[in-house]
């Protein structure tokens, strides 16, 4: 755990040292097994569109929040395999990098309505959860900094909430399960946590529950009628009128 | 980290912020909003739809003669990829009773509806993966009328306000009074909203809300309910159907003006598939990666505009389609995100918009075109802006204020991922304001629909963005998230009760050649083919050694990157 953080998110102290500008400087990056001068401040997917490819697996919100755009990579002199998301991760002189367009895991079938929010839930659909031996390459290997092998340990316990809470950030990249040795599929495990939560462990809204009733019994027709006649000055005045929370 | 030079000017925001702090404890606003003419001249002076060029006439189709967003105008006078007379539509590759295009979040709803309430099965075909959409990237939140202080009808006078008033009345009463059962709707499905203690829904404010109703899962709603919904799609693998990387490029009539399917490309294998579907639901999203006007934009990869000229081509009528949005914080820097969305969110809770003076210029929740176009005045007319080294200009958006106003903590957990994507920068949002600019959002218009997504073509239906009317010419924060669940659902409903009484006639392809004659008739000259379906950001020199052997990748792709906004000069008409 000691040197977690470091290995993890080795991204994060590199990028603090390049300056978040863009000059002419460029360096040298193998893309998939063939070297190309990209500009020095290119993320991983600027420099592939650089060299001319036109990515379809491989990209997708470009933004950091859909996970399409797993990828590895080592640095020079450097043994160590290195993960991240290319839309987020800068190029370095020398790097070595292939992208994931698709890392195989298979979704079980479940009716979420009939599972329990304990463990029993992942007893059924993810056995090979309790496969985990704990040795945190989930973890180091996580693009946006998250706790996987506490949360997968949270899963062996049956803690719901903390599954949940530990993995709210997951972008199913899948670059954990790629990594696990216990072959584990981890993003799975958290999206299945997080609909039980909202399902079964969540805090019912009693406004919501007013609300709700309140429009199937008509109670707001006549108001809605009102407005829906009025015309665009009418509208215009009652709106720039209203008062504000 | 920033560059030395906008020191000067972060230490104006930082001394200016204990005055600013205090304004936002009072009751008032921390700026006076915009009167009905204020919001005029700034949208007049300032929006880019009103830039003289950024409109003109279309030529051919079911809006000819109206005055359209140049870019669409141009995307819409082009050519099909197919020629009818190669596709057998005796044999067709797929039989479905719901075909839906694209794989976001009214797409999976609608296929969940479908299936519930009607046991009709359907057909997912979408571009890249499922949930590879723009309802995947929203963070900010979703508005549900859900407070006691609040109601379907005040929700309804801030949406065609924001819009105004030029929003279809009956779509946006669909919107606002099946919000908060939409709300249930996602919570039994499992998403997590953020709640209070006593398990009442988190609300804040957005842009142009008169109460707190902006609900949310921290800074990830788009993700948290795109997911849910995807997950419970594949649960049904024998109701639900998915092909990915099969985005359609062409709808298939019946001979009888019904809507029969569509023909679908293989992004793998460059074949074309036939799929007959008794309705076809169009959920392809909007069209941020046409770079209109040269902008960055926060949209995903694949957010070509293909639904619109589709539907155009069989003859669908479009619906404020002169109107863009650019949402008012956009990234500015670093040059790696620049155009990055920054949610509305960090407004609703407090964060302020400055100047390089660390001064408000503009009351920070105004509907977003007038926002926009706020910021873009201040830049441009008040010289109030801060020029980046690669020659961007932006403005400041005060977040470090939040944590003073909520709590410290509040922003590293309520913002989670934008405070880890400036991070990756090395700036620090609870400590430094962030710089943006206005980034191309939203296809505010689109195929005009009524409340029940039905189109002016007998079953072809539409949601999400890709459907016009329900906004107006502007939308307001948290109404796409509700809209493509509001109307996901619908069409899965009417779509579904439609099929069971259809009956198609002989399928059809003939509207191509009609299209393709009108263009000739109008002395269109363009050799864009669409859909686009995915930008090129190959540099120009690449792309130019690419057309020595004619083209290379997708068809069209070859020069796309701006394309229709780098050539709008050339093929503009006189």
């Amino acid at each position: 755990m000691g040197n977690a953080r470091v290995v993890g998110v080795p991204a994060k102290s590199r990028l603090n040292a390049v300056p978040a500008t863009v000059t002419d400087r460029k360096v040298t990056v193998y893309i998939m097994g063939k070297a190309h001068e990209v500009p020095a401040e290119a993320t991983i997917m600027g420099a592939i569109e650089y060299a001319g490819h036109q990515i379809i697996r491989g990209a997708g919100c470009r933004e950091g929040y859909c996970g399409a755009c797993a990828t590895i990579y080592r640095l020079p002199g450097d043994y160590k395999i290195r993960t991240g998301l290319a839309c987020t991760t800068l190029v370095v002189d020398g790097m070595t990098l292939a992208q994931f367009p698709s890392i195989p895991a298979e979704k079980p079938v479940y009716d979420i309505e009939q599972l329990q929010p304990n463990v029993s839930a992942i007893q059924q659909t993810f056995p090979s959860v309790f496969r985990c031996v704990a040795c945190n390459t989930c973890t180091r290997s996580c693009p946006q900094d998250i706790q996987v092998m506490d949360y997968v340990q949270a899963a062996k316990r049956g803690d719901i909430a903390a599954v949940k809470d530990l993995s709210f950030y997951c972008v199913s990249c899948g670059l954990c399960m790629l990594r696990c040795p216990a072959e584990i599929t981890q993003p799975l495990v958290a999206m299945l946590a997080k609909r039980l939560y909202g399902r079964h462990l969540r805090k019912e809204s009693a406004e919501l529950t007013e609300r709700v009733q309140a429009v199937e019994s008509g109670a707001y027709d006549a108001r809605y009628a009102e407005l829906m006649s009025m015309s665009k000055e009418a509208l215009s005045e009652r709106y720039f009128a209203r008062d504000i929370e | 980290m920033y560059p030395e030079y906008m020191a000067e000017s972060l230490r104006k925001v930082a001394q200016t912020r204990a005055r600013r702090l205090e304004l936002a404890r009072k009751p008032e606003p921390v700026y006076p909003p915009m009167d009905a003419g204020l919001r005029r001249a700034v949208l007049e002076g300032f929006h880019p739809d009103f830039k003289p060029d950024a409109r003109r006439p279309v030529r051919v189709g079911p809006n000819r003669g109206e005055t359209l967003t140049t870019e669409v105008a141009h995307l819409l006078e082009s050519h099909s990829w197919l020629r009818a007379e190669h596709v057998d539509l005796a044999k067709p590759d797929f039989e479905t009773d719901l075909l839906i295009i694209g794989g976001g979040g009214a797409g999976c709803n609608a296929a969940l509806v479908a299936m519930r309430e009607h046991g009709v099965r359907s057909l997912i075909a979408t571009k890249l993966r499922m949930g590879d959409a723009n309802s995947m990237m929203s963070e900010g939140g979703m508005q549900a009328a859900v407070s006691r202080s609040d109601s379907p009808t005040h929700h309804y006078l801030d949406a065609i306000g924001g819009g105004h008033f030029e929003n279809k009345p009956e779509l946006v009463r669909a919107l606002t009074e099946d919000a908060p059962k939409v709300v249930q709707w996602l919570e039994d499905l499992g998403v997590c909203w953020d709640k209070e203690d006593d398990g009442s829904l988190h609300v804040l404010h957005g842009g142009g809300t008169s109460r707190k109703r902006m609900l949310s899962c921290r800074d990830h709603i788009g993700a948290i309910i795109m997911r849910t919904l995807m997950d419970e799609v594949r649960n049904h693998p024998d109701m639900i159907e998915i092909e990915g990387f099969m985005p359609a490029v062409e709808l298939i009539m019946d001979r009888e003006g019904r809507c029969a399917g569509a023909v679908l490309y293989s992004l793998d294998s460059g074949e074309f598939f036939v799929v007959k579907a008794k309705a076809t639901l169009i959920a392809t999203g909007g069209f941020g990666r046409l770079h209109i006007r040269g902008f960055d934009t926060t949209n995903h990869y694949g957010a070509t505009g293909d639904g619109l000229v589709m539907a155009y081509r069989a003859g669908a009528r479009l619906m404020y389609m002169d109107s863009v949005q650019y949402h008012p914080t956009g990234a500015a820097f670093p040059e790696q995100i620049a155009g990055f969305l920054i949610t509305e969110k960090v407004r609703g809770a407090g964060g302020q918009p400055l100047n390089k003076d660390g001064e408000l210029f503009v009351f920070p929740r105004e509907p977003r075109d007038i926002e926009a176009s706020a910021i873009i005045r201040e830049c441009v007319q008040n010289g109030g802006g801060i020029e980046t080294p690669s020659g961007r200009v932006g403005v400041w958006l005060d977040a470090p204020i939040i944590d003073l106003l909520h709590g410290e903590g509040y922003t590293a957990h309520h913002f989670a991922s934008i405070h880890r994507q400036f991070q990756r920068y090395g700036i620090d949002i609870t400590q430094l304001p962030m710089l943006i600019y206005p980034s191309l959002h939203y296809q505010n218009g689109g195929i005009e629909i009524n409340e029940r997504c039905e189109t002016n073509i007998p079953g072809l239906y539409v949601a999400g963005e890709a459907s016009g009317g329900l906004h107006g010419r502007n939308r307001l924060m948290g109404n796409s998230v509700l809209d493509y669940n509001v109307f996901g659902q619908r069409a899965g409903r009417f779509a579904g009760e439609y099929v069971k009484n259809v009956k198609l006639a002989k399928l059809t392809l003939s509207h191509l050649a009609s299209f393709e004659q009108e263009l000739i008739d109008a002395g269109v000259q363009s050799d864009l083919v669409t859909p686009i379906l995915l930008p090129s950001y190959a540099p120009e020199d690449v792309k130019k050694r690419r057309l020595a052997g004619g083209s290379g990748g997708l068809p069209g792709s070859s020069v796309l990157k701006n394309r229709i906004y780098a050539e709008a000069s050339e093929i503009a008409p006189e």
